[in-house]
C-alpha cells in the first residue's frame, strides 16, 4: 500500500455518504442498464481556499465514451483528475464528497494509489514520452508494474502499439528516441504506454489541443475503437469532437455540472438554457 | 551621445577583468612554473616517487602528492555523492514547504563555513576520534582528509543537484505515476535519469571543490610525501604541499618554480573539470528541450 | 472510421499481486532521510563543539587586546583587525569590478560570442583552487609590483577570488529588474546610463548587497591566499599601512594549531578564533538570508 504517498493532500475528512449503490442522478431511460464504471456522488474539490468544484454526481459507464466539455477553467481537467488522483500531487488540495471506481471508493484510507493509477490510465494534453526510445517508454508501465518476463513484455508492447494504430509506421525504429517521433505520433505513443498496463479507464485530457487535424482525426478514430475494450474519458473544448467521438456528454460551467447525458441529444435538444447558449457560441 | 559611449567603452573594459585574470593566472603560473624543468625533466617530475624539496641534491617527483590528491578526493567521492544527492533528493521529492525552509539555509551555512574551521574542527575532534576508533598510530590520515572533504563539497553537490532536479517537467513525473509507478520508481527510473546530467555536473564540481581545497587537507591529512599503501596513513596533497613550503622557499629557486608547476597541473585539473562540467550541462538543457 | 473494428483488446492482467517496490520505497526513502540527518548532524556537532569549547575563551579583553606571552595569553585583537581590513580591501575592489562586469553584460546586451566568452572566464575563475590565487597574487603583486607581504597585495588577491561570485549575485538581480521599468525610464527622455543609474542599479541594490554579504562571509574566511600574500603568525604591532603584514584570524588558527611551542595553550586560543569566524559567517548568512526574504515577501 502506499498509504503515505503524498502527505501534502488532506484526505477527505469524513467518508462522506456511502449510500451506495446511491441513486443515479439525471438517469434517462436508456441507460438503465449500463453498468458503471465510475461512480461520483456529491463531491466539492478545492486549491486552498477556492472552490474549483461544486457538488457534481456523475456516473460514467462502462464501455462508452464520455465527453467533458466546457469554457476553458471550467474545472473539466481537474475533475477527471480526480479519478486517477492525480490532483494528490498538488499541494493543499481538498475532496469532499465520493468517487468510486467498480463500486469501490478510490479515496478510502485503504486505497492503493499506485493500482488506481494503472487501473485509470491517463493521456495529457501535451505529449510527454521520456528521454527514453520508443520501446522503453511502453515497456517503462510494464516493468514498474513488476513484468520482467522478457518475452511478455516484447509481445505487450508490440500489442500496445499496433492497439495505438502507430506500429506500422515505427515498427523499424522502436529502439529510437521517442523524442524524434511526430507530436501526432508522440501522442499515439502516450496511448499505447497507457494501453500496455491494461487499464479499465483511460483518461484523455484535451489529447488533440497540439495536434494538427490529421493528427487529430487519427486519434478521435483511435478513440471509437478503443471504446470496444476501454471506458473513455475525454476532457475537450472542441464540441465538434465530443460530438463526434461520444456517447455521452457532460456540460461544466464554473466548476459546475450543468447538463450530463446522452450526445445526441445532448446537442439536439439541451434541456439547459445555459448548455443551449454553450453550444451555439453564445459565451464561452 | 559622446558620454553615453565613454561609459559603454569602460563597462567593455570593466566587463573583460576576469577573462583578463583568468590569463593572467594562465601567464604567470606558467612562466614561474616552466623553469623548474631545466631541473627535471616533466615524467620525471610527474612520475618521480619522492618529493624531498630540501635534500641536497633535491628530489622533484610529485607523484606522492598527485597519489595523494587522488585518493583524499576520490575518499571525498564516496562522501559527498551519497550525501550531497540524498539530500538533494530529499529536498527535492519529500521535505515539504516547511522541512525545505529549514535545510536549505543549513545546507548553504554548511557551505559557507570557511575551510579552516573545518580544518581546525578535523584536527582536534575527527582526527583523535579516528586514530582511537580504528586504533592507529596518526588520525591524521587521507580517511580523515576524505570525510571532512566529502563534507564539505556536499553543500556544492546538493544545490547543484536540486536545481537540476527541479528542471526535470513535472509532466514526466505525471506520465509515469498515470502509468502506476509508485514515486521510488518515478524517481529512480525516470526523475534521476532525466536529470542525470545535472547530477553528474554536480558531483564534477564537488569534486573540484575538492581537488582545490587547501587548509582542511593541509591540517588533517598528515602531510607525509609517501605513496600510501592505504587510507589509514598519511598523504600530502598537492594544495598542502603548496601552502605548507611556500613560505620557507626562496624565490627564484627550484623548489619556488617547483611549487608552482604544482600550481599549474592543480589549475589544469580543475579547469578540465569546470569546462566538462560546462559540456554536460550545456548537452543536459538541450535534452530536456530547455534550449541554450 | 468504418470497419476497421478490431478484436476487443485481451484483457492481459497477470501483473504480482505483491509488490516488493513498496518495501524498496520505504527502504529508498529510508536513506534519502539518512543522507540529509547525516549532514545536519555534522553541522549540529560541528557548531556545538566550537561553540561549546570558544565560548570559554572570549571575553572583552580577548576581543580587543594584542596577544602576549609568545602567543600563549591576551586577546586576538590585531587579528579581528587584519581580517577586517583583508575583507574591506578585497570588496571596495571586487564590487565596482563586479557590478561593472554585471551591468556589461545584462544592460549593454554584448553580442552572444563575447557573453559566452566572458560567462565562461568568469565560471572557470570560480573553480580556481584558491591556493593558486595565493600563488597569483605572491608572483604578481608581492613580487612583480612589490607591494611585499601587506594587506594590499592579500586584499588584491581576495578580491580576485572573490569576483566570480560577486559578479553572479549582481547580474542575478540586474536580471530580476522588470523590463518595464527600464521602458518607463527610457520613454521618459532618460539616457541609457540614466536609467541604469537611477532606475536599474537602486531596483537591484538589495539582490547585489546580499551577494557582497554572502561574499563578505567567504573572503574573511579564506586562508590559503592570505599565507603568502598578507599573513603573519605573529606581531603585536597594528597595522599602520596598507603596505604592513597583517594578522588575521583563519591564518592565526591554522599558526595555533602548527607552529609555535606551547600547544596545549595555544588550543583554547584557537578554539576562540574558530568561534569568532563561525559567528561572522552565521551572522553574515542570517542577514543574507533575511534580505532575500524581505525582498522575496515584497515582490511576492
Amino acid at each position: 500500500m502506499d498509504k503515505q504517498a503524498f502527505p501534502h493532500t488532506a484526505r477527505r475528512p469524513q467518508s462522506a455518504g456511502r449510500q451506495s449503490p446511491a441513486q443515479s442522478p439525471q438517469k434517462t431511460d436508456d441507460t438503465r442498464d449500463m453498468a458503471v464504471r465510475i461512480r461520483v456522488r456529491n463531491i466539492d474539490f478545492y486549491y486552498g481556499n477556492s472552490r474549483a468544484l461544486e457538488k457534481i454526481d456523475m456516473d460514467i459507464y462502462k464501455n462508452r465514451v464520455t465527453a467533458m466539455i466546457g469554457p476553458s477553467g471550467c474545472g473539466k481537467s481537474t475533475f477527471i483528475r480526480l479519478f486517477n488522483r492525480m490532483n494528490d500531487l498538488i499541494p493543499h488540495t481538498r475532496l469532499d464528497g465520493l468517487i468510486e471506481l467498480d463500486n469501490r471508493d478510490i479515496y478510502s484510507s485503504g486505497a492503493d494509489v499506485v493500482d488506481i493509477r494503472r487501473r485509470v490510465g491517463m493521456v495529457f494534453q501535451k505529449p510527454n514520452p521520456f528521454p527514453k526510445s520508443i520501446f522503453e517508454n511502453v515497456a517503462y508501465g510494464l516493468e514498474v508494474n513488476g513484468i520482467r518476463n522478457k518475452k511478455l513484455k516484447e509481445a505487450r508492447v508490440v500489442d500496445s502499439l499496433k492497439k495505438a494504430a502507430l506500429w506500422e509506421e515505427i515498427k523499424d525504429r522502436i529502439h529510437e528516441s521517442a523524442l524524434r517521433l511526430s507530436g501526432g505520433q508522440q501522442q499515439r505513443l502516450c496511448i499505447a504506454r497507457c494501453l500496455a498496463v491494461d487499464p479499465e479507464v483511460i483518461l484523455f485530457d484535451e489529447p488533440c489541443a497540439s495536434l494538427d487535424p490529421i493528427s487529430t482525426r487519427k486519434i478521435e478514430e483511435l478513440l471509437l475503437e478503443l471504446k470496444e475494450s476501454y471506458t473513455i474519458v475525454i476532457v475537450t473544448h472542441n464540441m465538434q469532437q465530443a460530438a463526434r467521438v461520444s456517447d455521452y456528454t457532460a456540460f461544466l460551467y464554473m466548476g459546475k455540472l450543468i447538463e450530463f447525458g446522452e450526445t445526441q441529444k445532448l446537442f439536439t435538444v439541451p434541456r439547459n438554457k445555459m448548455t443551449e447558449e454553450y453550444l451555439t457560441g453564445k459565451f464561452g | 551621445m559622446n558620454r553615453e559611449r565613454l561609459y559603454r567603452w569602460i563597462f567593455t573594459a570593466l566587463a573583460f577583468s576576469s577573462l583578463f585574470f583568468l590569463v593572467g593566472i594562465t601567464v604567470v603560473l606558467f612562466k614561474e612554473g616552466l623553469p623548474v624543468f631545466r631541473e627535471v625533466g616533466l615524467f620525471e617530475f610527474l612520475g618521480g616517487k619522492s618529493w624531498y624539496p630540501t635534500y641536497e641534491p633535491p628530489d622533484f617527483g610529485i607523484r606522492p602528492l598527485i597519489l595523494g590528491s587522488l585518493w583524499v578526493t576520490v575518499g571525498a567521492l564516496f562522501v559527498c555523492v551519497p550525501l550531497g544527492v540524498g539530500t538533494a533528493l530529499y529536498l527535492n521529492e519529500l521535505a515539504g514547504p516547511r522541512q525545505r525552509a529549514v535545510l536549505k539555509p543549513i545546507v548553504e551555512v554548511l557551505a559557507g563555513i570557511p575551510s579552516i574551521v573545518y580544518g581546525f574542527f578535523g584536527m582536534v575532534l575527527v582526527a583523535p576520534f579516528i586514530q582511537d576508533l580504528f586504533n592507529i598510530p596518526v588520525g591524521q590520515t587521507a580517511f580523515t582528509g576524505s570525510l571532512l572533504l566529502g563534507v564539505m563539497a556536499t553543500p556544492t553537490v546538493a544545490s547543484i543537484a536540486e536545481d537540476s532536479l527541479s528542471f526535470v517537467p513535472k509532466s514526466f513525473r505525471e506520465a509515469s505515476f498515470a502509468v502506476g509507478a509508485n514515486r521510488w520508481q518515478t524517481l529512480t527510473r525516470v526523475v534521476i535519469p532525466a536529470a542525470g546530467s545535472g547530477i553528474s555536473t554536480a558531483i564534477i564540481l564537488g569534486m573540484s571543490r575538492a581537488v582545490g581545497e587547501t587548509m582542511t587537507v593541509l591540517m588533517v591529512c598528515g602531510g607525509a610525501a609517501v605513496i600510501p599503501d592505504s587510507f589509514f596513513e598519511p598523504v600530502r596533497p598537492m594544495t598542502a604541499t603548496i601552502a605548507a613550503e611556500m613560505g620557507e622557499t626562496v624565490m627564484g629557486s627550484a623548489h619556488y618554480h617547483a611549487l608552482f608547476a604544482i600550481g599549474l597541473i592543480l589549475f589544469l585539473i580543475t579547469l578540465v573539470f569546470n569546462v566538462v562540467a560546462e559540456i554536460i550541462s550545456r548537452r543536459y538543457r538541450l535534452k530536456l528541450g530547455l534550449g541554450r | 472510421m468504418n470497419g476497421t473494428k478490431t478484436v476487443p483488446f485481451p484483457r492481459a492482467g497477470g501483473f504480482p499481486k505483491f509488490h516488493l517496490r513498496n518495501l524498496t520505497q520505504r527502504i529508498g526513502f529510508f536513506f534519502l532521510f539518512l543522507s540529509v540527518m547525516v549532514t545536519v548532524l555534522f553541522l549540529g556537532v560541528l557548531l556545538v563543539f566550537i561553540v561549546a569549547r570558544g565560548i570559554q575563551v572570549v571575553n572583552w579583553e580577548f576581543l580587543t587586546q594584542p596577544p602576549r606571552e609568545a602567543m600563549t595569553a591576551g586577546g586576538v585583537a590585531p587579528a579581528i583587525l587584519g581580517t577586517f581590513y583583508l575583507t574591506l580591501g578585497a570588496i571596495l575592489c571586487a564590487l565596482p569590478l563586479g557590478v561593472a562586469c554585471a551591468i556589461y553584460l545584462v544592460e549593454y546586451t554584448p553580442k552572444s560570442y563575447v557573453v559566452n566568452l566572458i560567462r565562461m572566464s568568469i565560471n572557470n575563475l570560480a573553480g580556481v583552487p584558491s591556493v593558486v590565487f595565493g600563488l597569483f597574487g605572491l608572483a604578481i603583486f608581492v613580487k612583480f609590483f612589490n607591494f611585499g607581504v601587506s594587506i594590499l597585495s592579500g586584499s588584491l588577491t581576495l578580491a580576485i577570488m572573490v569576483l566570480p561570485s560577486i559578479i553572479s549575485a549582481s547580474q542575478e538581480s540586474l536580471l530580476a529588474v522588470p523590463q518595464s521599468y527600464r521602458e518607463a525610464s527610457l520613454a521618459l527622455g532618460a539616457s541609457h546610463w540614466q536609467t541604469i543609474r537611477k532606475v536599474v542599479i537602486p531596483t537591484a541594490l538589495p539582490g547585489i548587497l546580499t551577494g557582497v554579504i554572502l561574499s563578505i562571509g567567504r573572503v574573511a574566511g579564506e586562508t590559503a591566499p592570505i599565507i603568502f600574500t598578507a599573513a603573519t603568525f605573529y606581531t603585536r604591532m597594528y597595522p599602520s599601512s596598507v603596505f604592513s603584514e597583517v594578522m588575521a584570524l583563519p591564518y592565526h588558527i591554522y599558526a595555533l594549531m602548527t607552529e609555535g611551542v606551547h600547544a596545549d595553550k595555544q588550543a583554547p586560543i584557537a578554539f576562540g578564533c574558530a568561534f569568532i569566524l563561525l559567528c561572522l559567517v552565521l551572522c553574515v548568512s542570517a542577514i543574507a538570508i533575511y534580505i532575500r526574504q524581505k525582498q522575496r515577501s515584497k515582490y511576492g
